[in-house]
């Protein structure tokens, strides 16, 4: 067990120090959130509409570009051979790092959100519906990508590819995550039922990440 | 160990040889006989008139959109689980193939749905599963193309594979969800259960054919990948024996 | 024949042939290129490891 706290410590001590870029996320994340005006105008009743559509959009793509480093640099330096040949299970590495990678990149996001909810115009109950909805949604995006940053490990560019294996498996994420975040908002569905659904999609891609990704990451090394 | 790993390929290069032709012979009639049924005996249907046509090939080629898949995944397994070599060479070919048949039912029923819909794509919760299901596709075989060892580009399609398998019903069920939260319920339906025997069995024909024709084509795909692993593999002997 | 849709019906059917063609026809091409390169390679008196007898196992 303390070899693994022993990681997560490491793990976050690597991303948050000079060139770890755990910020660079956030800042993406703000980016893309400020170019929507400028593509559908500012109207603010439309933007107030798509806001939980264009928060999450931006978080998804901003988790993925960060997510192709997350095993390349334990590659790069040998760090991985010295953990494939260690005596903690694999899979609960992989659940490390993620978690770790998530609380260096992805919580920054979640933080961020309700600040860029402003700039989009939304309704506080919608501001606070999408920070919860990202708060449970974004580890399940980076238990998926960690599959795509494992089966890419081993290629040089494997960013671009990394985006293009992930994304159509965070289909359910995203639907179930604007689907939380206007419900709470809009009359039809209640909030609870996508949430809950979007809280079991987390759960099960902290299972299946972690398994897949070091299936990956065992062959890989082959 | 490289013995035994040659020698199943070998005795599948001679046992295609000999059923290939043959196969193809079988493929070839049950499309005349389908496509005789198709054009000159079906009826057209009272509701969408002669476009029904289209449906003779929708439908095979949705269908064997997810065979692909499913072929995928099953050598997927044999490739993580016995490691067999044939079953990396059936996963690789059968990926391109199974794009291209995912394509034609996106390009059908999109040719389908103008006349019937009014418009060339609707986001309805079918269409926009395949789609995904040919996303899928295509990043499977980018992920083939990338990887230049063959072993280890079989190992690590065969795990995305399989990450699909378990997903794809999940994608399906959350496009299903958010389909009928957003579409109006006025989207013409697909015929159901009630098919007429008269245009029953040509659809299965067809279906017989096209799943053929995937045997057919897969088949020679997989001889072709043999081949091209056996010359790479001479290359390399080659290229040590004159250092 | 088709109706007022023989447009739509013959496009949905010309571009499937055309599709299933290409790929007919890639499958064929690719096949004769490998063969063809097989054969140069066993001309120039190269083998496969499995063919060869006195070669020591590498891995």
């Amino acid at each position: 067990m303390s070899a693994l706290s022993a990681l997560f410590v490491r793990e976050m001590k690597l991303a948050t120090r000079v060139g770890g870029g755990a910020l660079m996320g956030a800042l993406f994340f703000l980016i893309v959130v400020t170019v929507v005006p400028f593509g559908v105008g500012p109207d603010l009743n439309l933007l107030a509409r798509i806001g939980p559509a264009i928060l999450w959009i931006g978080a998804l793509l901003a988790t993925l570009l960060s997510l192709d480093r997350l095993f390349q640099a334990d590659r790069d330096d040998g760090g991985l051979d010295l953990v494939l040949m260690g005596e903690a299970p694999l899979e609960l590495v992989v659940l490390i790092k993620c978690l770790a990678h998530w609380t260096a990149t992805g919580l920054p996001l979640v933080i961020a959100s309700p600040m860029l909810a402003v700039f989009m115009n939304m309704e506080p109950v919608a501001i606070g519906a999408t920070t919860l909805t990202l708060l449970v949604g974004t580890p399940a995006l980076t238990f998926v990508g960690a599959i795509g940053a494992a089966l890419t490990v081993s290629l040089r560019r494997g960013g671009l590819l990394l985006a293009i294996l992930v994304l159509p498996l965070t289909v359910p994420v995203m639907i179930f995550g604007v689907s939380a975040a206007t419900a709470a908002v809009q009359e039809p569905v209640p909030f609870a039922t996508p949430f809950s659904i979007l809280a079991a999609l987390g759960l099960f891609s902290m299972v299946l990440g972690p398994i897949a990704g070091a299936a990956a990451l065992r062959h890989a090394g082959d | 160990m490289r013995l035994i790993d040659y020698a199943n390929p070998t005795r599948f290069l001679g046992l295609t040889a000999t059923v290939l032709p043959w196969l193809a012979v079988v493929t070839a009639l049950t499309f005349a006989v389908g496509l005789y049924l198709v054009v000159f005996v079906a009826p057209a249907d009272y509701q969408q008139g002669e476009t029904v046509k289209i449906m003779y090939i929708h439908v095979p080629f949705a269908w064997l959109s997810m065979f692909c898949y499913v072929t995928m995944a099953g050598s997927a397994f044999g490739t993580l689980v016995w490691r067999h070599p044939l079953a990396d060479v059936s996963a690789k070919c059968a990926a391109p193939i199974g794009a291209a048949f995912t394509f034609l039912a996106l390009a059908t029923g999109s040719l389908w749905g103008k006349p019937m819909w009014g418009t060339w794509w609707v986001w309805d919760a079918r269409l926009t599963s395949v789609l995904v299901l040919f996303i899928m596709y295509l990043g499977l075989i980018a992920l083939q193309e990338t990887i230049e060892d063959p072993a280890r580009a079989a190992k690590a399609s065969a795990i995305l594979t399989l990450v699909g398998v378990v997903n794809i019903p999940i994608i399906k069920f959350s496009v299903d969800w958010w389909n009928t939260l957003h579409q109006p319920s006025s989207v013409f339906r697909m015929g159901g259960s009630t098919i007429a025997a008269s245009m029953l069995v040509p659809l299965l024909i067809m279906a017989t054919a096209f799943t053929l024709l995937f045997l057919v084509l897969h088949l020679m795909a997989m001889r072709n990948e043999i081949l091209r692993r056996r010359i790479r593999a001479m290359r390399m002997i080659e290229a040590a024996g004159a250092e | 024949m088709f109706g007022t849709h023989a447009g739509f019906i013959l496009a949905a059917y010309g571009i499937a042939i055309l599709v299933v063609v290409v790929l007919f026809v890639w499958i064929v091409v690719d096949g004769r290129s490998q063969r063809r390169q097989l054969a140069e390679l066993e001309a120039r008196g190269v083998r496969r490891r499995s063919a060869a007898t006195s070669e020591g196992d590498r891995a």
